[in-house]
């Protein structure tokens, strides 16, 4: 079980002050990797947002007067085979990466929270059951999975939230239902249930509460890798469908063939990628250092 | 110990059942067969025609009989025709194994034998700059995606040797084997070795805290010896399941890769018959797939046992 006192935590690290907006600075100054991280995903995150007041291009509009022109000071980033700025559907394509990343993980969040507290707090054969359809979901790369729901679905947004989500439900549910199975022999359920609590409000009201910070340090580790998984899909053309500027579309197959002609098509794309990657990547880990002290390294 | 091998068998029976019954409903609740694409891009349809073409294919029968014809077909080793080229499913597959296993091997050649010293390295200098930088690279690893670093080692192809590496069935010289099998490996291996560094450090670090390590340090025993004999000795379990899993898990980086580099092993196949609608490729290479995942993780237990005599499966 994790039961977190921050301020205890920061106190043991050596802060002299857990007050306010001081216990953020010194955070801040003890995990520099996870600062720069919370750096680039708020970018990130800002860039979708203000994406039609950041470049004057709209992503979509072809214009094939003006195809495969090189970055300059009117294409930053260049223009592709259609003639449609770079830098416009890079801007954009963060909304399809973040909606894509936060829809998954949240959709795979709650049905493994859900089916990892049924699971640990029933015991039983409804334990049984989901441990085998885990055991199912998980013989299977991420990747395959998530190829195979697509194609089963058909390409769109919703499916493809839907096709990298499912994935994620049993690595969530194992790490859940672990939890509430340690939860449940401790001396605060034993007591609620001896004041007449039902079953139910228990595993909401107190168990659930108690897995957060597991399911915190989870959720933040897995964006990234649902982020790529959208971007493989996508780059295999069966992500998010055209027109969309989806990243990994921009790097789709026909990129082999601009590797000679047309490089920028291929370097802005996937420098895109990598940094939104990177940058939940470095504060998931520091998240989980701060949350989770077992693990640390 | 034999009880335990039979249960675990008797487990991995059912994933499998499980596995193929949820691949082969979930294939067919797409809108739109083979037939349909077929007819599709001829412009015209025939009714008569496509009901012939669906009863020649056999996908007219209903679902549940088609399931059972797979699964009859595969314990008899009868893997069904391919929509596509209609030769049987076996020899489209079978010659494409062994190209995309030698991928593989490289790639945890590679993730081994830079993840391994790398990870070892990281956790004796735990907290000093390298430390810092080999985190902050095997980081950037787990971030890059494996098809864009393809795409960035052909540009590199390009850039050194004017041309682009096209894949060569049978490799001749040294070079040759390199540019076919070494380069697409590496793009995958990238990811793969940031993963065992990552594991290997984290390992190294709890077993470097232990009693055993100080006592040997007490009684005088070098650096290399502490941290190479004591130590690594009793971090690499973790480490070899993480490999063994990678080593089914793999399959998702070469998917990509194998479509960059244009390799034709299983991976890239399994994009272009899901592509296709191919189903009795799709289904027979995922379980493949299932198959290869499934028993990497009970060789993985079973070695666990072998390395670590503490560890014992009882009845």
């Amino acid at each position: 079980m994790v039961t977190i006192n921050f301020d205890n935590e920061l106190r043991r690290a050596g802060a002299t002050s857990t007050h306010g907006w001081r216990r953020y600075t010194f955070l801040a100054r003890r995990h520099v990797l996870g600062t720069v991280g919370l750096v680039i995903m708020t970018a990130f995150v800002l860039t979708a947002l203000f994406a039609d007041l950041i470049c004057r291009y709209d992503p979509l509009t072809v214009d094939s007067a003006h195809a495969l022109l090189r970055p300059s000071a009117q294409h930053w980033m260049g223009t592709d085979s259609f003639g449609r700025d770079v830098w416009a559907r890079i801007v954009h394509g963060a909304r399809i990466s973040l909606a894509v990343g936060i829809g998954s993980t949240a959709l795979g969040g709650i049905i493994g929270v859900i089916v990892g507290l049924t699971s640990g707090y029933l015991s039983g054969w409804v334990d049984l059951v989901f441990q085998r359809v885990t055991d199912i979901l998980q013989a299977l790369p991420l990747l395959v999975l998530a190829l195979v729901m697509t194609a089963a679905l058909g390409p769109s947004l919703p499916n493809v939230i839907i096709a990298i989500a499912i994935p994620l439900v049993p690595v969530v549910s194992r790490v859940i239902r672990a939890n509430t199975l340690a939860l449940r022999e401790q001396p605060f359920v034993e007591a609620a249930k001896s004041i007449g609590m039902s079953e139910t409000r228990i595993a909401l009201r107190h168990v659930l509460p108690n897995t957060l910070a597991p399911l915190i340090v989870l959720a933040t580790a897995q964006l990234g890798s649902t982020i790529l998984t959208e971007a493989s899909l996508s780059f295999l053309g069966l992500g998010i469908p055209e027109p969309y500027p989806s990243w990994g579309r921009m790097l789709s197959e026909s990129a082999a063939e601009y590797v000679r002609t047309a490089p920028w098509l291929v370097i802005f794309p996937g420098i895109a990628i990598s940094l939104a990657v990177f940058g939940t990547n470095l504060f998931g880990d520091a998240l989980r250092d701060i949350l989770d002290p077992r693990q640390r390294g | 110990m034999f009880g335990y091998i039979v249960r675990r068998l008797g487990l991995m029976l059912v994933t499998l059942f499980g596995i193929s019954v949820v691949i082969f409903f979930l294939l067919r609740i797409v809108p739109g067969n083979i037939v349909d694409i077929l007819f599709d891009a001829a412009g015209f349809v025939d009714p008569a025609d496509k009901a012939n073409l669906e009863r020649e294919l056999g996908i007219d029968q209903p679902l549940v009989f088609q399931y059972l014809h797979w699964i009859n077909g595969l314990l008899h080793g009868d893997l069904g025709y391919s929509y596509v080229s209609e030769k049987p499913a076996l020899q489209e597959i079978l010659p494409r194994i062994p190209i995309t296993a030698r991928l593989a091997a490289f790639a945890l050649l590679f993730s081994a034998s830079i993840g391994i010293p790398l990870g070892v390295l990281s956790a004796v200098k735990q907290g000093s700059k390298l430390d810092y930088a080999l985190r902050v690279v095997s980081l950037s690893g787990l971030s890059l995606p494996s098809f864009w670093l393809g795409l960035l080692i052909l540009m590199a192809g390009v850039a050194m040797f004017g041309s682009i590496p096209i894949f060569n069935p049978n490799p001749q010289t040294l070079g040759e084997m390199f540019s076919t099998y070494c380069l697409p490996s590496l793009a995958v291996a990238f990811r793969s070795s940031a993963l065992t560094m990552r594991i290997t450090r984290s390992s190294m670090l709890e077993v470097l805290r232990q009693d055993y390590i100080r006592t040997a340090r007490a009684k005088g025993a070098s650096e290399s010896s502490v941290n190479f004999h004591h130590a690594l000795k009793n971090a690499i379990l973790p480490v070899i399941t993480v490999i063994g899993i990678e080593a089914a898990f793999l399959i998702g980086g070469l998917i990509v890769t194998e479509t960059v580099f244009n390799v034709p092993g299983i991976a890239r196949f399994l994009v272009e018959a899901i592509r296709w609608r191919d189903y009795p490729i799709v289904q027979n290479l995922v379980m493949l797939i299932a198959v290869v995942v499934v028993s990497a993780n009970f060789i993985v237990d079973m070695l666990y046992a072998v390395f670590d005599p503490r560890i014992r499966y009882t009845d």
